[in-house]
């Protein structure tokens, strides 16, 4: 690449990129520090002694939020928004690329998922569930069902309402991954294969799956760690006393006045790079993996 | 056999193979919305819904916004403090995310490097945002590190109060969260700009800021214009951000709608809903007017 104008452009670029970078690191660090807070220590430095004390705490639970429940309702969520994300996108991705009716409409749409805020979306599937519930409850009465009656609740829950907020979420960014991923695609892969005798189902398997099996990955990655993280389409969606992890941790923000947030916040930061670094390592060896020349 | 493998070549297949897709969206987009502007002409009381068809709760929104004028109604209000900070936001990302874009575009030679700062930058949009308003607090809280340090080098002798739980917070947290936004792709529009078109701009005696202008500003357009679309649909329907980082002292257009929904006033807050739908709608529609979205992935 030319570098352009003179090289003093080029160290004040530096410099500025230098300080982007200390910005985006340095409150993450912060608090990675201070959850090693000593028994006595508070919210801001100095550090009053080094110990796991708040971890230790907060393995024992926080109060009256039930706070490991809802770190394995989020992983659960995030795992299925993962698996579901991958397979939908990939299956549309392949529709696209053919083409079909109504294709330019399908896409906006999803394009406006991505848009339209999100305490809309979520605003609107709680009106929608809500409505749902009254047209169970009145069918129940009407058909005489006491035992539904008595017994139902509500069909809003984290695999119902809150798995598809979710989705709205994170599909529009597995489709242009996979738009980014079959624009760049050379077809003549796929024509060799045919040529050389392969069914359909060979060359997805044999020839194009391990070509974009990185790129799954990727989208892979943005469907948990959206979902590990997702508040405000939530908000609405999970039905009562389901919420996840995000959810506890933003009511959190103005109860907690001690350091157990940070050690949280080191925790649910060591998920999500336990998940990056997991994602990265699999993309490196899917990439590599070509290259042991196939019989 | 040969049945299954006709399943993936055949007409039909784009329409099974998208059906998936386009039942998410229906189920949980496309219908949630059409019910949102049904519910917002409803009436309501403390327990229920009541079907109907009555502007009260748009008049509501609206209470007294014509009869004040010039002097603004609370809706308005709250639509241009909003407004105003994603204003400032836009301009916060679109400066450091250009800057940022640029020199990984034209200044970073390898594309090893390329790829492993680009990486640096994207791996704190995989954390949790929650957490990363939260890692503010230690910073500019009023013990917190700029303070005392401020106070010890004697720039101030009481803390300084507005730099947490204030509109500076509040952008502050949304460009760390958010310029990733337009840093992917502005870089993306710019990693496509063929080098020979810069050292033709040099050769023909442009300057550096005229070749910065008149070539890669115009041909990265298509980014600046995605990036900035998602930045300011981002910021105009938050609460969670504004709530976190203002104290929730701040008020703001998605703030309103969940505090109503905290109510259970739902047409309420879906006639809020509708309002805000149809600002985010004409300010995207202006945006794309000046690109198309399409032809850049």
């Amino acid at each position: 690449m030319a570098a352009v104008g003179p090289r003093r452009a080029s160290i004040w670029l530096g410099v500025v990129f230098a300080v982007f970078v200390l910005f985006l690191y340095g409150p993450i660090l912060t608090i990675l520090v201070l959850s090693f807070q000593g028994p006595t220590g508070g919210l801001t430095f100095p550090m009053r002694g080094f110990s796991t004390h708040w971890f230790a705490s907060l393995w024992s639970g926080l109060g009256v939020v039930d706070i490991w429940s809802a770190f394995g309702r989020s992983i659960r969520l995030g795992l299925a928004v993962m698996v579901l994300t991958v397979a939908i996108s990939l299956l549309a991705g392949y529709a696209f690329r053919r083409g079909f009716r109504g294709a330019t409409f399908v896409f906006y749409t999803a394009v406006a998922s991505l848009i339209v805020p999100s305490i809309v979306v979520s605003l609107g599937i709680g009106v929608q569930f809500r409505l749902l519930d009254d047209a169970i409850k009145a069918a129940a009465r009407l058909l005489g069902w006491t035992w539904l009656g008595e017994h139902f609740t509500t069909s809003a829950g984290t695999f119902t309402s809150g798995l598809g907020a979710h989705l709205t979420w994170t599909l529009p960014f597995g489709l242009l991954i996979m738009f980014a991923v079959f624009n760049r695609f050379d077809p003549r892969y796929e024509e060799a294969a045919r040529d050389l005798g392969a069914s359909p189902w060979q060359t997805f398997r044999h020839v194009v799956l391990p070509m974009i099996a990185p790129s799954l990955v990727g989208i892979g990655l943005f469907g948990f760690t959206l979902s590990w993280d997702e508040v405000a389409r939530s908000s609405q969606a999970m039905g009562s006393d389901q919420n996840t992890l995000p959810l506890e941790l933003t009511g959190l923000t103005t109860t907690i006045t001690n350091p157990e947030i940070y050690a949280l916040g080191t925790l649910t930061t060591g998920v999500s790079l336990l998940v990056i670094g997991l994602s990265l390592f699999l993309i490196h060896a899917l990439r590599r993996r070509p290259a042991r020349a196939h019989p | 056999m040969e049945r299954v493998h006709r399943g993936l070549t055949s007409r039909a297949a784009p329409y099974w193979q998208v059906a998936p897709l386009v039942l998410v969206f229906a189920i949980f987009f496309v219908m949630p919305l059409v019910l949102t502007a049904v519910v917002s002409t409803w009436r309501y009381n403390e327990y229920e819904m009541l079907p109907a068809l009555v502007g009260s709760n748009y008049a509501s929104v609206f209470t007294d916004c014509l009869a004040e004028l010039p002097r603004l109604c609370l809706t308005f209000k709250t639509y241009l403090s909003t407004l105003r900070l994603c204003a400032a936001v836009w301009l916060a990302t679109l400066l450091l995310g250009f800057a940022v874009a640029y020199f990984l575009a034209f200044h970073v030679r390898s594309l090893a490097w390329q790829m492993a700062l680009f990486l640096v930058c994207t791996i704190p949009f995989w954390t949790s945002n929650v957490i990363r308003m939260v890692s503010w607090v230690p910073l500019l809280g009023r013990h917190g590190l700029v303070n005392s340090f401020a106070q010890e080098a004697g720039f101030t002798h009481a803390p300084i109060e507005w730099l947490l739980f204030s509109n500076f917070s509040v952008v502050v947290a949304f460009v760390h969260l958010y310029t990733m936004f337009m840093i992917v792709p502005i870089f993306n529009s710019m990693s496509r700009i063929d080098p020979a078109l810069l050292e033709a701009a040099y050769d023909a005696g442009a300057t550096g800021w005229q070749t910065l202008w008149n070539v890669i500003v115009p041909l990265s357009k298509p980014g600046i214009v995605i990036g900035s679309i998602f930045i300011v649909t981002v910021v105009i329907g938050d609460y969670v951000t504004i709530g976190v980082m203002g104290g929730q002292q701040i008020a703001s257009v998605g703030k309103v709608i969940q505090v109503q929904l905290s109510y259970l006033q739902f047409p309420l807050a879906a006639a809020n809903a509708m309002v805000l739908l149809a600002a985010v709608l004409v300010i995207v529609w202006g945006m794309t007017r000046l690109v198309d979205v399409r032809a850049e992935l």
